[in-house]
């Protein structure tokens, strides 16, 4: 017995593949193999005899069995590494291509802003670009002989002979949205109205189309101090870090009393950086909303107050991401849309942040 | 409007220095633009005494000065033939900036000997276009920075510029005195009261005028007189110094006068040559078509209902806009006929938009003067004139009467506090109004004539808080409108915008944001180019038609792009087209576009052109991001901007229309300069209905532990036949078994011959109860044989 296993341990140890290792389990343990046959011959024997012989000749047999299978492992995890190394590649290669488009910034600060003011309660509104001139000025406080019409460098719609309305305007700016949501829902309301806004301006630093967010917060006991506060919350989430801001007397038909508000920056080699320093800069128009654009909106002034304003979308976002040029936001050149978009999953959130 | 510090300190005693005055202009609304300071740029001009002035050895005109200097005695060679022993010159060391000649002055050797620096004429500082020699000064020490001796001596000469922006509530800060009244409002000093004493009259006036009584609500009141032997020379000194200051030019006294009033007390005046006006003067109506030559030498003509000042000859004058050429004074007007009137500002801001011009006048009159000061500007006008040009002046003449203007508000202190978020006290609040010059009467605030912007309490206010300054604001939380977790605010369309945008970039789109204005011939491309939507006052060629389409601003951007050398393009935009002209006609789109190859050239064979079915997968995408409905269907006939047979509508029955999908015209592509093919879609954001189920529970899942099948068929059909036909007659084969339909491969001619194509499809059967048979999976193989050859015609491939 030895024998026989000292053989076939050697032979499975020294078999060159899986092949050699099947003959060996046929010649030891196949029905006609050397071990099985001498299994067989325990029918024969002694109980004593069987009584040594049966034990051992099935350690045997467990034996080769489990040297058939470390063999095989070894066997195939040989045949494996061999196929590994002659699977080299140049992992260095191009990799597939994966589509990278970009989300605008101007649609990536709108979102930005809604996810600040969404969280005070503001709602979005929206309305036409081609807007009515009783919407676009009139109901802001702004008759026809207004002298804050002609500073606007308003575009006008043609009009037909025999349309005797004034004629309709591109938008100059988002505040008509404030009427028409005023009109719409009542008070007491808040909404962000950002969108397009056309004035015949082309140089260095304007456009003829821009975009604006416009504030609205109506209510019986809000102040410009509620401004305040809501502006400087808005800038310093916005912008992640803690921004001041300063108001300064100003003027705008639709509010009374107004402000222009300026926010706290510095001025280092040329750029501008927000929240630090003690420059100022000039970023938006506002004030408490004018008795007269109330009652435009169908609101009764001495029950309702509330404050607006107007802050350019663009504008933020070139500030916030040191955008030189705002003439290159519409020309869609690839090379800028690739340097100052967004990821498309780059959706702005105020748990998971907006920088 | 500009004014000088020293301008303002005739209506302000104050000491505080200019950047003072500045801040505070701009915190209670007057927003300063510029300061010009002409002191800065002398900064480094020093005082310096010449000891010793010798002739330069090898030049006959230059002299070699000993100058005492802050630095020591400098050698300075000299070509003033002023240049003299013990005057006092103004230096510029090496190193100074001369304005003057642009030049930074630097030790040089001029014919062998060294100078080091310059001394310097008026004309080299800028300070006047005096160069016939150096500057030599009465007075100063060696070493006393110049601009400190002007100061002293030349205030004019270092006078800071101050330009603020006007509001159009503030027409009384277009006069240096509204601005001094505003800055002691504030405390900022004390106003200088300039009383003005009217001037008696020794003579009727010769002119007469009278307001037509249909014009009376244009014109309520008009004063004037003549003064008669008059020398119009050149104004003073002073006031050619204020006029020049601020960038006007002086032209002759009387001119100069008028601008002076302009400025100083916002009271525009006119002044008529009398010995060319004939007869009296009278304000009119136009009845439209006269003419008149003003004074800027172009000729207007009067629509009806505008104001006319006339004599008996006609027109003379554009009423409180522009005066007539005829009748405008010379050097030669020994007699003139003053106008100090007041013009209703509405008739005045239609009368200048219309003949486009934009004078100190309209300017002013457009936004209201001050009614009250009409007699006082022509009285202090009058004595200026005597003073400064002699002559005699006549009793004054008028017609109309001063506009009453009385108004008062309650001046409720509590509103401050309410409306703007400051407790300021009662006193303070009545102290600063009357220093702005409210009358206050028990709890009634009378607004002073100056200020027709104030119309109600919260202008009160505005007044109180910006005088308090609104820099003391301090910010008040506003409480949520809701407690609690903020409710979602975006609508439906809103949320489909932002899921649609983003899946278009994830799609490999890049977002543009394109003028919503186009060309005409792009415009026309696309449907649009008609009157309703054409702007009426274009800047551009570029820009006169709102968009009908988002396609032009896409292609025309790929074609910048392509021109660039970028051939691979994904450009999408979201917003809004034009159906007309009115308001309401709008809709809000997403389309995209792809033109050249998928992507760059790579090893792994990756690269093909885009085509209709990247466009279609995209359409599908972006439509399912928006939320629209699995199940849809094709339709053909999309718009002509569309290649003709290589696109489709997606549609929801026959009515919806939720997106179109294909190549781009090659006409359209031509026409718009665009190279190579492109494929796109546009999709309708707003026909996507919103879903049915308003819970957020989703219907149970049900899945069979029955393996399914899978059968491949191909069929020989006519190349025409669409795919869709035959995938839709496979799948009504077995509607309860049959899963899916997919085609898998499409072969074209060849050995099928001529206008044949072969369709592979994969049929997958999903059994729900038990497994299938082979017989049962036979059968419906011949169902599905049979289905599809009836609806196509297509026979199984052999």
């Amino acid at each position: 017995m030895n024998d026989l296993r000292k053989r076939y341990l050697g032979e499975i140890a020294g078999a060159a593949d899986e092949a050699a290792l099947e003959r060996l389990r046929v010649a030891a343990l196949g029905k006609k193999g050397e071990v099985s046959l001498r299994m067989r011959e325990l029918g024969g024997m002694t109980p004593e005899e069987r009584q040594v012989a049966g034990p051992a000749l099935n350690a045997l047999k467990g034996e080769i069995n489990a040297a058939i299978a470390a063999k095989r492992t070894a066997l195939e995890d040989e045949a494996l590494d061999a196929r590994l190394k002659e699977e080299w590649l140049d992992v260095t290669m191009p990799a597939r291509q994966r589509p990278h488009g970009r989300i605008h910034p101007v649609s990536q600060v709108t979102e930005e802003v809604t996810a600040v003011l969404a969280d005070m309660g503001f709602s979005v509104a929206e309305g036409p670009q081609i807007e009515s001139d009783w919407y676009n000025f009139d109901a802001l406080n702004m008759p026809d002989h207004h002298p804050a019409r002609t500073e606007m460098d308003t575009f006008y719609m043609a009009q037909a002979a025999e349309d005797d309305r004034p004629p309709h305007v591109l938008r100059t700016h988002t505040s008509p949205v404030q009427i028409r949501a005023l009109q719409d829902c009542g008070a007491p309301l808040r909404i962000i109205c950002p969108g397009r806004v056309y004035r015949a301006d082309y140089d260095q630093t304007h456009t003829p189309m821009f975009h604006q967010v416009e504030g609205l917060a109506i209510d019986r006991d809000i102040s410009m101090a509620n401004l305040k506060w809501v502006l400087e919350e808005f800038f310093s989430a916005f912008f992640g870090t803690t921004v001041k801001t300063r108001f300064r007397a100003s003027h705008f038909p639709f509010t009374e009393p107004s402000a222009e508000v300026d926010i706290q920056c510095s001025w280092k080699g040329g750029t501008v950086k927000v929240g630090e320093g003690d420059g100022w800069l000039e970023v938006l128009g506002s004030g408490m909303v004018h008795p007269k654009v109330l009652e435009a909106g169908g609101i009764d002034p001495s029950e309702w107050q509330g404050f607006a304003f107007g802050i350019g979308i663009d504008r933020l976002a070139m500030l916030k991401y040191g955008i030189p040029d705002l003439r290159a936001f519409f020309d869609s050149d690839l090379r800028w849309l690739r340097h100052y978009g967004f990821a498309p999953l780059d959706v702005p959130t105020l748990h998971g942040g907006l920088q | 409007m500009k004014f000088t510090i020293a301008w303002l300190k005739e209506h302000l005693e104050t000491t505080a220095a200019v950047d003072e005055i500045a801040e505070v202009l701009t915190d209670i609304g007057l927003e300063v633009e510029e300061i010009v300071n002409p002191a800065d740029r002398l900064r480094d001009f020093t005082l310096g005494r010449v000891l010793k002035a010798e002739k330069h050895p090898d030049a006959d005109r230059l002299r070699v000065c000993e100058v005492e200097t802050d630095r020591g005695v400098r050698q300075i060679i000299c070509g003033a033939p002023n240049a003299r022993e013990g005057i006092t010159v103004v230096v510029a060391h090496a190193g100074t900036y001369v304005p003057g000649i642009d030049t930074t002055i630097q030790v040089g050797t001029i014919r062998g000997v060294e100078s080091h620096g310059m001394m310097c004429s008026e004309r080299e500082m800028e300070l006047s276009d005096e160069h016939d020699g150096i500057i030599e000064l009465p007075s100063g020490t060696v070493g006393e920075r110049f601009i400190d001796w002007l100061a002293a001596n030349d205030p004019s000469k270092v006078d800071p510029v101050i330009e603020i922006a006007i509001t159009p509530n503030r027409q009384d800060a277009l006069g240096v005195e509204g601005i001094a009244r505003d800055l002691a409002a504030r405390g900022l000093g004390t106003r200088i009261e300039r009383p003005i004493a009217p001037v008696p009259g020794t003579f009727a006036s010769p002119i007469s005028i009278s307001i037509d009584k249909d014009t009376i609500d244009g014109n309520p009141y008009f004063a004037g007189r003549v003064i008669r032997g008059v020398r119009n020379g050149p104004s003073p000194a002073w006031l050619q110094q204020r006029l020049q200051a601020i960038g006007l030019r002086p032209i002759s006294a009387l001119v100069d006068i008028t601008n002076f009033f302009t400025y100083d007390r916002n009271r525009p005046l006119h002044v008529f040559d009398a010995d060319k006006v004939n007869g009296n003067l009278r304000v009119h109506r136009a009845e439209g078509g006269e003419q008149i030559l003003a004074l800027d030498q172009k000729t207007y003509a009067f629509e009806s209902g505008m104001m006319i000042i006339a004599d008996e000859r006609g027109p003379e004058s554009i009423a409180g806009v522009m005066g007539g050429d005829r009748t405008g004074v010379t050097g030669e007007t020994v007699n003139v006929f003053v106008e100090s009137a007041y013009w209703d500002p509405v008739t005045i801001a239609h009368t200048g938009r219309k003949l486009k011009i934009n004078s100190d006048a309209r300017y002013r009159f457009e936004r209201g003067v001050d009614p009250e000061f009409t007699l006082p500007g022509l009285e202090a006008a009058t004595s200026m004139v005597l003073e400064l040009c002699g002559g005699e002046a006549s009793h004054v003449v008028e017609d109309g009467a001063v506009p009453d203007t009385t108004r008062a508000y309650r001046l409720d202190p509590a509103r401050c506090s309410s409306l703007v978020g400051m407790d300021i006290p009662a006193k303070d609040q009545r102290t600063t109004l009357e220093a702005l010059g409210f009358a206050i009467d028990g709890d009634m605030a009378a607004p002073p004539s100056w200020r027709p912007d104030v119309r109600g309490e919260a202008d009160l206010v505005e007044e109180v808080a910006r005088m308090a300054s609104l820099t003391n604001l301090e910010p008040k939380p506003m409480p949520r409108a809701a407690p609690g977790v903020p409710k979602p605010i975006l609508t439906p369309l809103q949320r489909r915008e932002q899921a649609s945008r983003r899946m278009a970039a994830a799609l490999g789109y890049s977002e543009c944001v394109t003028y919503s204005f186009i060309d005409d011939a792009s415009a026309a491309l696309f449907g649009g180019g008609d009157e309703a939507r054409r702007v009426a006052n274009p800047i551009s060629s570029e820009m006169t038609q709102m968009r009908p389409s988002l396609f032009p601003g896409l292609l025309q951007a790929a074609a910048r792009n392509q021109a660039r050398g970028f051939t691979d393009l994904a450009l999408f935009e979201v917003g809004a087209v034009f159906h007309g002209g009115e308001p309401e006609e709008f809709e809000i789109l997403i389309a995209g576009i792809r033109v050249g190859a998928t992507g760059p050239k790579d090893p792994h064979g990756e690269r093909r052109d885009v085509d209709v079915f990247d466009a279609r997968a995209d359409a599908e995408a972006v439509l399912a991001a928006a939320g629209a409905p699995a199940r849809t269907q094709f339709a053909r006939g999309a718009n002509s901007w569309w290649h003709p047979v290589r696109s489709a509508k997606i549609t929801l029955g026959p009515k919806i229309t939720l997106a179109a999908f294909g190549e781009l015209h090659p006409g359209v592509l031509r026409r718009l300069d665009v190279k190579g093919r492109a494929v796109g879609f546009a999709i309708h954001l707003s026909a996507v209905p919103e879903p049915r189920a308003k819970g957020s529970t989703r219907t149970a899942l049900q899945i069979s532990d029955l393996q399914a099948v899978e059968r491949d068929f191909a069929f020989v059909l006519d190349a025409n036949v669409e795919a869709i036909n035959v995938v839709n007659a496979a799948a009504g084969a077995n509607r309860s078994l049959i899963e899916e339909v997919r085609v898998f491969d499409e072969f074209v001619g060849g050995s099928l011959g001529e206008g044949k194509k072969s369709l592979a499809i994969t049929v997958r059967l999903q059994p729900r109860e038990r497994t299938l048979t082979d017989e049962q999976i036979d059968a419906v193989g011949k169902a599905i044989v049979e289905k599809v050859s009836k609806a196509t015609g297509g026979v199984l491939r052999a």
